[in-house]
């Protein structure tokens, strides 16, 4: 480690820290790494840039040891290797944050640490570790709360200190700021600047283009399983690194009907109050908020702030006390659940695909059946109507670009932004007059976001009431009419977009929490 | 270490239907040991256990008949357990459906048999449905883990089994032993095939299979239970009640359970004894799995296991082997199963990972 601290910045004569070349993958009716090649320097903060299906993270598991490449050399400081699994690839230095965590849900952020360390000795004064680790590195974590009470962005921390804690040569980052304020961003850049500058080179995969620019010094591009560029990301504008990523021009999403939205609003929520089911989650507190037909209202927050009880509040998972709590339409619906909030014309689109969204284990047919079959109309006499089930299935996979092999393919065999843009496209699909999506674009390329914002506006166009609960600010900007903030399960009043600014907006989500705060944004 | 396990990090398809067979074939050969350990000669014993038992002439129809009770419980098991409800008390919910028929039988015995079998028929499967009643209103009021308590009841059940044919259903004629009198002809299943055992049970555990297959994979209530085991958020996500799917999966159990033992008492059995049950409610939980919780596999996995009770009552005679073979038989075949079924989400490989290329 120290060795290679010494060593400096990116120079023609430095022996690169990993090396591959002409890595080929292959998985049965897929090509996912064909001769690929990529270098990385010590030191260095290195992009891997592509669209979802382009096999980045083929080859990053590659590297670390997860899948054995069918053909291709990797060298390690200059020298062959083959990375046998993950235990030999964090024992050369090589750490890697995933896009899907892998933590024990009932264990503490500790005990879960302490899982991933092969060597016992690390164990001593584990505790003590973690909270320098997360001092130094401003990553906020208590080492004693349970993980299945922690948000996405804070699992997201225990995976990242946990690799630290290995003090490693090569830190993989997979779409690591999906699920961060803009103020953590920066401080994770500045962990990530600090680390590059004491010797560890990061390979950072993400979509976020401006991200990349500024953080990034070479960047990798690839495309259905080769490389197709290598660049300088700083020298290049956002766009262009897009365009060489998708291989056609961009155009971005456009939203016609914006602010001309007439008569009642289509959902309001009134001074819902909610007491959170988990025993460390966030109760709302006096949540209110309505939204027009052709109207997108996005709500902001960090991670943990009372989203999840919001969009179980909302899809009826969780039911409000009173009836009148939440309207759909006209519809006293805090008491109804799920199916009849669907019937009413309620369609919803959870954060967390796998498991919650979608059963993975399950076709894509049955995916449609699971959350369409009341609108759509799916079983006859109480069994399935599967070939009409199937016909949904394929018209959400034609219209939304899915890529797979057809209606009977597992959702699990899809990557995250093909899943995404089915289970956004179940939804919109069903003409829905209030839809709910909470973290739409989380995980998923450039491309898939461009056509989930997109079919968004366009649903919103046609007069549905959209809310998208996002943590993701530049997409709330991008997408919505007026911005609301939760933070500590209070909603601030909704402000116009156009007279919001980040800054603004990332003190309410900060420290200035409440109604009351809310207020005096929004009348300042 | 000789061997390692690696993640496929998806279900093998294959693996899902080799591995009972892997696991079968691993039985027979641990059951060859076994014999050949206690001194029998093993090909000779395994013929035995396994083929001698089809070549008599009532050797096939008994099959059916060992195979209906079993079938019967274990469609009704694999439904709960695709939504991980896990009734493991069938053999208690069977007790009460006997008990429950015996009880009408003994008391109308000369009712006409055009009523009285559908009314025998509906109670032992409200007396199975009643026992399993309980399990599903602690789980889903209190959250009591209903393997226990179904488990436990089961003991419950045999033991007032117990007091009803030592007590008030003593037969007065019976000459002191702890059974019912004779169940009348009216109250007795007809038989579907002259000279055999197969009655009316064996018929209705097939039917009962084909439904509990349209269910599953037809209908809305099979998808329902089948999102709940595999995605219990999905399931919430969708809007299908949790505590209506576990209502309804331990009262299908417990009404199948109930109607098979209705069918035994009142036909091979004939009355209400202690042993009204060689342990089907237990077997049938193997069953289940060897049928890879698939209505149309238990009907495979039921004639298998009724074979293991064919064969432990040959061997018994013919090798004079103590009982406790079958159950032997039955534990192994489990174990196997269970280790088998390791392969579907991981893969075997040698010592040294083979070098790029392998995978």
């Amino acid at each position: 480690m120290t060795g290679q601290a010494e060593t400096t910045k990116a120079t023609g004569t430095t022996v690169p820290l990993l090396s591959l070349t002409g890595i080929v993958k292959q998985f049965p009716g897929c090509l996912a790494n064909d001769r690929v090649d990529l270098t990385v320097l010590p030191g260095e903060i290195h992009a891997l840039l592509g669209e979802n299906g382009a096999g980045k993270s083929t080859l990053v598991k590659i590297i670390y040891g997860v899948l054995k490449p069918d053909a291709g050399e990797i060298r390690w400081q200059g020298e062959p290797i083959v990375v046998q699994n993950p235990n030999h690839a964090r024992r050369l230095g090589i750490g890697m944050v995933f896009q899907h965590f892998s933590l024990f849900e009932t264990l503490t952020v500790a005990e879960n640490i302490a899982l991933g360390l092969t060597d016992a000795a690390d164990r001593k004064g584990l505790r003590t570790r973690i909270a320098e680790i997360s001092r130094s590195y401003g990553l906020h974590l208590d080492p004693d709360k349970a993980v299945h009470d922690l948000s996405v962005g804070e699992r997201q921390r225990i995976e990242i200190v946990r690799c630290l804690l290995q003090k490693p040569k090569l830190l993989i980052m997979d779409e690591p700021t999906s699920v961060l304020t803009p103020q953590e961003v920066e401080r994770l850049f500045e962990t990530l600047r600090r680390l590059a500058k004491e010797g560890c080179a990061i390979l950072y995969i993400s979509h976020k283009l401006e991200e990349i620019r500024a953080l990034c010094e070479r960047a990798t591009i690839m495309r259905l399983g080769k490389v197709v560029a290598h660049c300088d990301p700083r020298q290049e504008t956002a766009k262009r690194l897009a365009e060489m990523m998708i291989g056609t021009a961009l155009k971005a999403a456009s939203h016609q009907a914006r602010g001309e939205a007439n008569g009642g609003p289509r959902l309001e929520v009134k001074t819902l109050n909610l007491k959170s089911e988990q025993q460390f989650g966030t109760d709302l507190k006096n949540v209110s908020l309505a939204v027009k037909g052709g109207e997108i209202l996005g709500i902001g927050g960090i991670a943990g702030n009372g989203q999840a009880e919001l969009m179980a509040a909302l899809s009826g998972e969780m039911l409000a006390a009173s009836p009148n709590a939440i309207v759909i339409d006209g519809t006293h619906a805090g008491k109804l659940g799920p199916r009849e909030r669907r019937a009413l014309g309620g369609c919803f689109v959870p954060e967390e695909r796998n498991g919650h969204g979608a059963v993975s284990g399950m076709s894509l047919s049955e995916n449609a059946f699971l959350s369409g079959h009341i609108r759509r109309a799916l079983a006859r006499n109480g069994l399935i109507d599967s070939g009409k089930t199937a016909g949904f299935a394929d018209d959400v996979i034609k219209s939304f670009d899915v890529r797979t092999t057809g209606p009977s393919a597992e959702a699990r065999s899809l990557s995250g932004g093909n899943l995404q843009k089915f289970l956004v496209g179940r939804e919109v699909k069903q003409s829905p007059s209030v839809l709910v999506v909470s973290q739409p674009t989380w995980g998923v390329d450039a491309g898939a976001a461009a056509a989930i914002h997109q079919a968004l506006m366009d649903l919103a166009d046609s007069g549905t009431a959209v809310v998208v609960i996002s943590q993701d600010l530049d997409e709330i900007f991008a997408l919505a009419d007026r911005i609301a903030v939760i933070a500590e399960g209070k909603l601030s009043q909704a402000i116009p977009i156009g007279e919001a600014s980040v800054e603004q907006i990332g003190l309410l989500m900060g420290g200035m929490h409440g109604t009351s705060g809310g207020r005096d944004v929004a009348s300042a | 270490m000789l061997l390692r396990l690696e993640p496929r990090g998806e279900h093998s398809r294959l693996w899902t239907y080799a591995s009972p067979l892997l696991a079968l074939a691993l039985t027979v050969v641990t059951a060859a040991i076994i014999f050949s350990v206690l001194g029998k000669d093993p090909l000779q014993s395994l013929y035995v256990y396994l083929i001698s038992p089809l070549t008599s002439t009532t050797g096939l129809p008994e099959l059916f008949v060992k195979a209906a009770p079993l079938i019967l419980i274990g469609v009704g098991l694999s439904l709960g357990f695709r939504a991980n409800v896990w009734n493991i008390g069938a053999e208690g919910q069977y007790t009460l459906g006997a008990i429950f028929a015996a009880g009408l039988a003994l008391s109308y015995p000369d009712a006409p048999a055009i009523l009285l079998m559908p009314a025998m028929m509906v109670l032992g499967i409200l007396g199975g449905m009643a026992w399993a009643a309980i399990p599903a209103y602690l789980r889903t009021r209190w959250n009591a883990n209903e393997i226990l308590t179904s488990l436990m009841l089961t003991y419950v059940a045999q033991l007032l089994l117990i007091y009803l044919v030592t007590g008030p259903w003593r037969d007065p004629e019976g000459y002191g032993f702890p059974q019912t009198a004779l169940f009348s002809s009216n109250a007795t299943p007809p038989m579907l095939v002259e000279g055999t055992r197969v009655h009316l049970g064996v018929l209705a555990a097939f039917l009962v299979a084909i439904i509990g297959w349209i269910v599953l994979t037809r209908s809305v209530i099979g998808f329902q239970l089948r999102v709940l085991g595999q995605a219990p958020r999905a399931a919430r996500f969708a809007g299908f009640s949790q505590s209506r799917l576990i209502w309804l999966s331990l009262m299908v159990g417990g009404g199948l359970a109930g109607l098979a033992g209705m069918f035994e008492v009142a036909g091979p059995v004939g009355q209400l004894t202690p042993s009204i049950s060689p342990g089907y409610g237990f077997t049938a939980i193997i069953v289940a799995f060897l049928g890879r919780l698939h209505p149309i596999g238990v009907i495979f996995g039921g004639l298998i296991l009724a074979l293991s009770y064919l064969g432990g009552e040959a061997a018994q005679i013919d090798l004079r082997m103590p009982n406790a073979v079958t159950g032997i038989f039955q534990g192994i075949l489990l174990f196997f199963l269970l280790a088998c079924d390791v392969l579907i989400l991981y893969r075997l490989r040698g010592p040294k990972p083979a070098a790029a290329g392998g995978a």
